[in-house]
């Protein structure tokens, strides 16, 4: 999905990056917590997450995160930006919470990590049980 | 015998130390990309790295993190001064954590850490010794 689609689908603010957004991102992985992040997201990634310090920017570079959604209206510290702005790495800022931003990009086609790996594709098309 | 070192590097981490914390992973990381090292084996061994720093700056009060490339592999050895750790066995539970609030604030503590070390190295040794320190070698074949 392109980067361009994903500041329209969540109606997001450009913090930087603008020229970037042309490029794509192939997973998304929501999550506060960086040890989740490193433990659980795949190249190539979008990253969403309420996090702001300049920890989750680094923790990107390193996991090879192309771009950063804040969620919830959030906005990254100074600090944050001028290192994502010297890494490349494009941040934007979206008003909705987590949970919807996730469900209207996964909505539009970008998948999560697990499904890139094949093994819970099966899951989506599972009969919810019958106590639900 | 263990061969002789191509590559050898030296970071100081200081416990702590919230800004700047990661570098010396980013570092090796950048180091790991000009030799022209995998691009799989660079991500494997950049999170690795990272993890193990940002255990030192988080629970110790300094260490050290060393890069050797050998013919071989890629060892990163990561020594600390601090509390150590009482149960490695649980520690290395994923999901295990006794960080602080503190800790949680900044994005870690999910007790992921070990055992995603684990998880990317090819060996993952560690010891320790309660209130004197832990030291990681963690080896990634070439």
């Amino acid at each position: 999905m392109k980067l361009e689609a994903v500041r329209k689908i969540l109606n997001c603010q450009v913090i930087t990056g603008d020229e970037k957004l042309e490029g794509e991102v192939g997973v998304g992985c929501g999550a506060d917590l960086m040890s989740d992040v490193l433990a659980f997201i795949k190249p190539n990634a979008l990253l969403l997450t309420g996090l702001t310090n300049v920890q989750a920017v680094r923790t990107a570079e390193i996991a090879e995160v192309i771009a950063i959604v804040y969620v919830r209206g959030k906005l990254p510290d100074k600090d944050a930006i001028d290192l994502a702005k010297e890494k490349g790495i494009v941040l934007l800022c979206t008003s909705l919470p987590m949970y919807e931003s996730c469900g209207r990009l996964h909505q539009h086609g970008l998948p999560g990590g697990s499904e890139l790996e094949g093994g819970r594709r099966d899951a989506k098309r599972a009969p919810l049980p019958a106590t639900l | 015998m263990p061969s002789e070192p191509l590559f050898r590097q030296r970071f100081n981490i200081c416990g702590r130390d919230f800004v700047d914390a990661g570098k010396a992973s980013i570092t090796i990381k950048g180091i790991l990309r000009e030799i022209g090292i995998d691009s799989s084996l660079i991500r494997r061994a950049a999170i690795a790295s990272y993890e193990a720093e940002m255990n030192v700056v988080l629970y110790a009060s300094k260490g050290t993190m060393e890069l050797r490339i050998t013919p071989k592999d890629i060892r990163v050895t990561v020594e600390d001064e601090g509390p150590g750790i009482p149960d490695i066995e649980l520690a290395m539970r994923e999901g295990y954590s006794t960080a602080s609030d503190e800790i949680r604030e900044m994005g870690f503590g999910a007790g992921m850490g070990l055992s995603n070390i684990k998880k990317n190295a090819d060996a993952f040794d560690i010891h320790s010794v309660v209130g004197k320190g832990t030291s990681l070698e963690i080896t990634f074949r070439l």
